[in-house]
């Protein structure tokens, strides 16, 4: 099944999607959002171009494998939790600085941004393998 | 006076590696391998060769008293700390472990000659005697019990070395399976003794014996104690697995069922002699059960006719006298032991690795075809003569001093002492079975021609015997050992003084007329045998076949209850979960005898009611629907209208994710739809009866659980403490997900790895299917 409009739809709506998925990675901390409904976003927006194209334009489209998106979710949170072990304090403590980028203006950042990044890359990670497995089936088997 | 602290500060890091190195030292060997080929395993030997090295360095220290000690703080709330020790009798085991260890690697040298997986050998041997000198150097109990299991898991890969052999897979997981049933009893009464003397030291539980022995729950901590020690020494009637794992390659054997591992139970009961040595339920217990494996093995083996069998028989045997022993508990008793031990574990570990020469030159394992090798072989003959006259106990061998030593305390008692009497005579008669016959009797023709082993083989049990033969002249050389190893059991300072010459006494007459009847049952061995074998039947009702009989009814349970709970039905699975959990919620309910309580509930607004009509109706229209599409859209109205009752309660976070996670659903549910059978109408009148039962009760209980929950303030809710250090500890303003990512970041970390494993589980079943031929 191919459809013109969702095909087109799609190609906008894509990046619309994943821009809005980092945004509320990003503001999780302060505003609604989060890692978790970050990645559930982006897996989305994946799906959504899965469904336009198919499954192989989707594919090619996240350039790397989606297990290795789970894994270096994992590591990537695994790290930020690891940050304070290293400055000698307890597993996950959450560890902050200040960015400045200019002299008024400074970026406040920390281990659990890290940490939410990571459990964005899994969700993300996971939720695109599952579906991808279960329309790849469909495909390769009709 | 900086002179001791000195010492202690570079010993420290040893006794760690000793008993963690093994497992490093493994690791490496791979790459050895690569490197230097079947030479890797002389040079792994040089790590127990370095260990029982700086071990013998340590003795003069150890024997003045002066245990060294280290101690590492690991996860101090569970009271388990990295707590290590080395005293007298940690220094005995120590040795034995470590010596014989170098003897045993060097042997696979030549036993596995060739063998591709020779290596691998090598590995779990050192893995082996790294974890069970952990065992015998563990200060704190739980840390005992972590390497305890150790041995029990990296013998279970030793003994199932040849792994393409049925009967070998087989006797690896009886061990196994045995010894690790018993560990678990044992961690029992060890955290049940640690509890009742407030320390999981050993020496905080020795201190504190008296609140033990006070205890209402004695009984049960030391029967849960003493099923592991019997379980892993081997003592009736869990005996049985010991000449089963005879398939294990024999170097293993010689290591772990002749000198080390069978022996961490004896180790066990000597260790804690201290602090329950003093109860009459100890003496008459382990008394009992040490003489009741004596006997039984020693009469057992003298039926046997296979080398390695008789051998394994005679240690059961051996082990019942230890454990019999430390059971009577006096000073003479615990000497004997100690000299016992080391005397045992001489010429048993001899005789194994003769047993695995004449099996591996001759390859004829039945002691009756075999004879005349001492012309072929004069190196293991000389060997297995000194192994076999200490194991009969004959003067000038170590073995007579360890048999003198227990007739001296058992002459005043009768009935123990008539029991190590025969015993002894059966052991003569294995010894010379084992270690003369094959040599000395007429020569026999063996199925391979046979040669002398390599001297990588043979020195092993001639380094063995010489001990036995040292000690046996100059008993005194064993007097520091034995010593120290008798004061930890005791625990305070003994002196121990071996000498060949006691006197005419009465110990000397026993042994005199041990040697008599046990020369008198050589002269009639095949009667022995035919007597055995008329009673040979009888072993059908033996434990043996318990474990047989409790192993398949195991096996037929778990497959029942696996065909019963997980039958590949979800509706089963939904209908078992969504019972099970409202039946847990109803009992507590019944028993905690809550009230209804309908404060704190909020206003309804038309909206709101409108929704909830809504949300019925759609759920409504989900079990009446015809269609599958129709369902999950019935579905899916309810899950948005959800997230909408999120926004109205003012909750943005959970709507934004419901309403991600349901749009995710329906798209789930659409690809999965491909692999469903046709939707018809497959539940009967009846079948659908019994889901609205079900349905209305759940959704009944979990109305109920949610109004008695808003009713109930068990204490402050810890919400205001968030809210008010979200923004100063969190830095986030964002409650919830500061919750998430900083206050409960251990639970997101869990769940985002089991998201990750679940993931990849059900990609795994999806190629699974792929590959087993698409359409389910």
């Amino acid at each position: 099944m191919t459809s013109l409009i969702l095909r087109t739809a799609a190609r906008y709506l894509f990046p619309i999607i994943m821009l809005f998925s980092i945004y509320a990675l990003l503001r999780g901390h302060n505003e609604p959002g989060g890692g978790f409904v970050g990645g559930l976003a982006a897996a989305s927006a994946y799906i959504l171009y899965a469904l336009a194209y198919d499954v192989a334009a989707a594919r090619h489209l996240l350039r790397i494998d989606s297990r290795t998106v789970i894994a270096l979710g994992l590591v990537i949170a695994l790290g930020s939790a690891l940050v304070s072990v290293a400055l000698g304090q307890p597993f996950m403590t959450g560890t902050w600085g200040e960015l400045a980028i200019t002299s008024t203006y400074k970026l406040k950042l920390g281990t659990p941004l890290f940490f939410d990044i990571g459990v964005y890359l899994v969700v993300l990670g996971v939720t695109v393998t599952i579906l991808f497995a279960l329309s790849d089936q469909e495909t390769e088997a009709g | 006076m900086n002179e001791p602290a000195h010492s202690l500060a570079t010993s420290l890091p040893v006794l760690l590696i000793a008993a963690g190195g093994g497992f490093a030292v493994a690791a490496l060997i791979p790459w050895l391998r690569w490197l230097l080929g079947e030479r890797s395993t002389l040079a792994a030997a040089l790590f127990p060769l370095a260990i029982t090295a700086w071990l013998a360095a340590q003795a003069p220290a150890v024997f003045g008293g002066q245990p060294v000690a280290f101690r590492l703080p690991w996860i101090s709330d569970l009271g388990l700390d990295l707590a290590l020790r080395l005293d007298g009798l940690g220094l005995l085991f120590g040795l034995l472990i470590a010596g014989i260890g170098t003897l045993v690697v060097l042997y696979t040298r030549g036993y596995l000659h060739g063998h591709p997986d020779q290596h691998r050998f090598v590995m779990f041997t050192l893995m082996f005697m790294s974890s069970m000198l952990g065992v015998v150097f563990s200060e704190n109990v739980l840390l005992l019990f972590i390497f305890w299991e150790l041995t029990s898991f990296t013998s279970y890969l030793m003994i199932g070395f040849h792994h393409d052999q049925e009967a070998s897979r087989k006797a690896a997981l009886q061990a196994l399976l045995v010894t690790g049933a018993g560990g678990l009893f044992l961690l029992a009464g060890l955290i049940m003794a640690g509890h009742a003397a407030g320390s999981f030291d050993l020496s905080g539980i020795i201190a504190g014996r008296d609140q033990v022995l006070a205890s209402p729950l004695f009984p049960w901590i030391l029967g849960l104690i003493l099923i592991g020690a019997f379980t892993k020494s081997a003592q009736v009637p869990f005996h049985f697995w010991l000449p089963n794992a005879m398939q294990a390659p024999t170097p293993a054997s010689a290591y772990l069922h002749s000198s080390t591992m069978v022996k961490a139970g004896v180790y066990l009961l000597a260790r804690l002699h201290p602090a329950f040595g003093s109860s009459e339920l100890w003496q008459l217990v382990v008394t009992g059960f040490g003489a009741a494996t004596l006997l039984t093995g020693a009469l057992m083996a003298s039926g046997q006719v296979y080398l390695k069998r008789l051998l394994a028989y005679t240690t059961v045997g051996a082990l019942g006298a230890m454990v019999m022993g430390l059971g009577i508990g006096t000073d003479a008793a615990l000497k004997a032991v100690a000299a016992f031990l080391l005397a045992h574990a001489a010429y048993k570990a001899a005789l194994f690795l003769v047993a695995g020469i004449i099996d591996h030159e001759t390859g004829e394992k039945n002691v009756t075809k075999l004879g005349g090798l001492i012309q072929v072989m004069p190196r293991t003959g000389t060997a297995a003569l000194v192994a076999a006259a200490s194991m009969a106990g004959l003067p000038f061998t170590f073995g007579f001093i360890g048999k003198e030593l227990f007739y001296t305390e058992l002459a005043a008692r009768p009935l123990l002492a008539a029991g190590f009497f025969i015993a002894g005579a059966c052991f003569m008669l294995v010894a010379w079975q084992t270690g003369i016959r094959p040599f000395f009797a007429t020569r026999t023709e063996t199925p391979k021609h046979p040669h002398e082993a390599p001297w990588s083989m043979t020195f092993g049990p001639l380094l063995l015997g010489l001990v036995s033969l040292t000690l046996g002249i100059v008993p005194g050389l064993a007097d520091g050992l034995a010593g120290a190893a008798a004061s930890a059991m005791r625990g305070h300072p003994l002196e121990v003084h071996l000498h060949l010459w006691h006197g005419l006494n009465l110990p000397l007459l026993l042994s005199a007329l041990t040697l008599a009847v046990g020369a008198a049952m050589i002269a009639t061995a095949s009667g022995w045998r035919s007597v055995a074998e008329a009673l040979a039947p009888a072993a059908r009702f033996g434990p043996d076949r318990l474990y047989d009989a409790k192993l398949k009814g195991l096996v037929a349970f778990a497959g029942w209850q696996t065909r019963f709970l997980q039958n590949g039905s979800l509706r089963r699975y939904l209908l078992v979960t969504v019972i099970t959990l409202c039946a847990l919620v109803v009992v507590s309910f019944a028993r905690a005898d809550m009230a209804l309580a309908f404060r704190a509930l909020s206003p309804v607004n038309l909206p709101m009611a409108l929704l909830s009509v809504l949300v019925i109706l759609s759920a409504i229209a989900a079990t009446l629907s015809t269609s599958r599409l129709g369902a999950v859209a019935a579905m899916g109205v309810v899950g948005f209208s959800v997230a909408v009752f999120f926004i109205f309660f003012g909750a943005p976070d959970l709507a934004m994710t419901q309403l991600v996670v349901e749009t995710l659903s329906v798209v789930l549910l659409v690809s999965a739809f491909y692999y469903l059978p046709p939707f018809a109408k497959r539940s009967t009148w009846r079948g659908r009866a019994r889901d609205l039962t079900v349905s209305v009760f759940a959704g009944a209980v979990v109305t109920l659980l949610v109004l008695v929950a808003s009713g109930v303030q068990l204490r402050d809710p810890i919400s205001s403490y968030y809210a008010e250090t979200s923004v100063p500890m969190g830095h986030g303003r964002n409650i919830v997900n500061v919750i998430l990512v900083d206050y409960r970041g251990l639970d997101t970390l869990g769940e985002i790895t089991v998201l990750a494993v679940a993931g990849l589980g059900s990609l795994a079943l999806l190629k699974l299917r792929a590959k087993a031929g698409g359409k389910p």
